[in-house]
């Protein structure tokens, strides 16, 4: 028999039993489009948590106060940062104040979780571009200017409609005029950050915050490359401005950006592992579900197999016809399933855009394929044994 | 043929189901032998041994004890493809269910023992025709097993036995459930055949059935008694 005959032979017999067919396609489907989508969820969300992150600028350090209060930063430590000589690889430093405030205008109120008092250098080390208008200038700084960059989150609700830049505002009982609008800006983690105002430290100092210690300072590395040579340049700085306690404990500690980043990848990588253990389980159940209607099926297979061997035909002929059958279901079922994935990809789910893992479609494809072959091919091999009248007497 | 050997050669055979208390001994030393061109009937009550008889004949058993022989070869000394190909060649056989395979069209059926001795499918679709001619289901062709009556679903399996002109017709209850008129219309085929030079084997009930044999050979529990 050529193997252009035993393909249709096995095609006649997927024909001759559509529904036992298009359940184990179905099995098949669900499960590697489980696999598929789940790793890509997992995938997807790893990847919004670094993009938040990168939008962040990686090429920054921050310095925050171990002890409330106390002392701390000063603009005098902020200004000992900014030395060319001992810290030749950071590109600028801004100290930052930040409170929260009430913004009101035209009998409308609007409480930002981070009214930012800093330098104009803040703009570019923290990634922030202005949208439209301007930010202000080192002379509003030096002049403790009252004008403030407004983030997108207020500009929405406080000026719905209007172009807020020349406007002023009250904030804290001080008139500011708006000079610009910050570009909008994907948040990380639960705060909004667009929910910000900014303003000249000088003025925010002089409004609201008084003259205590910083809340932070925001420092600017050369490159992504030097930011390991800026730490330790400005701990030596610091180290020396700034003793630890008593106690030993130090009284400040530097926040580093791309080692967030890689913390939160692990993280997000921990969870695509979890999915991809979830995806797994149903690869399982929907293997499982092949098994069962294969085994249901095995009684009358055998027996046909059972006639077949009665009527002659060779066991080689009768096993490639078997395993073409449960390949073809396979592939094809595995071909819908990448489909139907590749089709699901393309909205979001709970919120995340899923990224396809071309690895995850080989092992889904793979694994459903094997199962297939498996399930398919065992007991018709095992029927393909015995005896004719045995198989005919199978039950 | 006079002096030649037996096509079939059945010596002492025996065979046991089960053990213990469930122990059957469905052939108890049985030896036999048919010659080219014979006509044997079997008859025997029922669960005599006579379709345990036949499927070891037919190459689907093997015997517990004993020795079966076609054409002078020992068939428990052949491969598992060697027995294929002597199914498929050599033997045409009717089984007492019918055996047809499910949801296939009966031409499908009738093709199939053709189609494993590689004939191409228009050669194969002219002579599986033909042969459900034969048995006057022509313009059943494409019914399914299940959608036909039971004389017409052994009709197939006649024809499907009939289809590869076998050497060695092997027949288990072929008119079991058919009335006067076809089963005169199967006997004839039968008789054509053997009359061509083929051997035929078949089991009956009916007395008038055993009559139309040139043999006739009675089982009971699982002997030859005459
Ligand atoms: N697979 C089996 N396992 C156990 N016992 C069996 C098996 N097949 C047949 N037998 C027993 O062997 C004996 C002979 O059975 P067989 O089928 O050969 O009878 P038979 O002569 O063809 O009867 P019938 O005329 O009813 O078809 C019976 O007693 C039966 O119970
Ligand atoms: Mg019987």
């Amino acid at each position: 028999m050529s193997p252009w005959e035993i393909l249709r032979f096995a095609l006649r017999g997927i024909g001759a039993n559509k529904l036992r067919s298009s359940l184990t396609m179905l099995g098949i489907l669900i499960g590697v489009a489980a696999v598929i989508l789940l790793v890509a969820v997992g995938n997807g969300s790893a990847k919004a948590i670094s993009d938040r992150i990168e939008a962040l600028g990686t090429n920054t350090l921050t310095v925050m106060s171990t002890s409330r209060g106390s002392g701390g930063l000063t603009m005098a430590v902020a200004g000992a940062l900014d030395d060319p000589v001992l810290a030749p690889d950071v590109a600028s430093v801004s100290p930052v104040v930040s409170t929260s405030a009430t913004l009101t205008y035209d009998g409308s109120d609007h409480e930002v979780s981070a009214f930012v008092g800093t330098t104009p250098d803040w703009f570019t080390a923290s990634n922030f571009g202005v949208g439209s208008g301007s930010a202000f200038t080192a002379d509003d700084e030096a002049q403790a200017r009252r004008v403030t960059v407004i983030g997108q989150t207020v500009a929405e609700e406080l000026f719905p409609g209007i172009d807020p830049v020349g406007v002023q505002v009250t904030i804290g009982g001080a008139l500011f005029t708006v000079v610009g609008v910050l570009e909008e800006k994907s948040s990380s983690g639960f705060q909004d950050a667009n929910d910000t105002a900014v303003a000249p430290i000088s003025a925010v100092r002089q409004v609201i915050a008084g003259y205590g210690a910083l809340s932070s300072i925001l420092v600017e590395a050369r490159g992504s490359g030097m930011v390991d040579t800026a730490q330790s340049e400005i701990t030596t700085i610091l180290d020396r401005k700034l003793p630890a306690g008593s106690s030993g404990t130090a009284a400040y500690r530097i926040q580093n950006a791309s080692q967030l980043l890689e913390t939160q990848t692990e993280t997000a990588d921990t969870f695509t592992t979890l999915l991809g253990a979830v995806a797994a389980i149903s690869l399982l159940v929907g293997g499982i579900g092949i098994t069962n209607i294969m085994l249901v099926t095995v009684t009358e297979r055998t027996r046909e197999i059972g006639i077949r061997k009665a009527l002659g035909a060779p066991r080689r002929v009768i096993l490639t016809q078997f395993l073409i059958e449960a390949t073809l279901l396979s592939v094809i079922g595995g071909g819908l399933g990448v489909a139907a994935a590749v089709l699901g990809s393309r909205f979001e789910i709970v919120g995340v855009r899923p990224v396809i893992v071309p690895s995850s479609v080989v092992l889904a494809l793979g694994v459903s394929i094997l199962i297939g072959l498996f399930f398919g091919g065992l007991p018709a091999a095992r029927a393909a044994r015995l005896r004719p009248i045995d198989a005919l007497r199978y039950e | 043929m006079p002096g030649s050997r037996p096509v079939l050669d059945v010596r002492d055979v025996t065979k046991v189901y089960g053990e213990g208390d469930t122990l059957v001994r469905a052939l108890d030393g049985v030896t036999l032998r048919v010659d080219r061109a014979d006509y044997v009937a079997i008859m025997g009550s029922s669960g005599s041994g006579k379709s345990t008889l036949m499927n070891i004949l037919g190459c689907l058993d093997v015997p517990s004890t004993g020795a079966y022989l076609i054409d002078g070869v020992d068939v428990g000394s052949l491969s598992d493809s060697q027995l294929a190909l002597v199914r498929n060649r050599l033997i045409g056989f009717v089984f007492q269910a019918f055996n047809l395979i499910p949801r296939t069209s009966a031409v499908a059926n009738v093709e199939l023992p053709l189609a494993y001795s590689g004939i191409r499918s228009a050669e194969r679709r002219r002579r599986a025709m033909f042969a459900l001619d034969l048995v006057g289901l022509a313009d059943r062709a494409g019914h399914q097993p299940n959608q036909l009556s039971g004389g017409q679903q052994q009709r197939v399996a006649v024809a499907r036995a009939l289809v590869t002109e076998p050497a060695l017709l092997l027949a288990d209850e072929p008119t079991g459930n058919l009335d006067s008129h076809a089963t005169e219309e199967v006997l004839a085929v039968f008789e054509d055949l053997n009359a061509a030079g083929r051997t035929i084997v078949l089991i009956t009930h009916e007395d008038e059935v055993g009559a139309r044999a040139d043999r006739l050979i009675t089982l009971f529990d699982g002997r030859i008694v005459s």
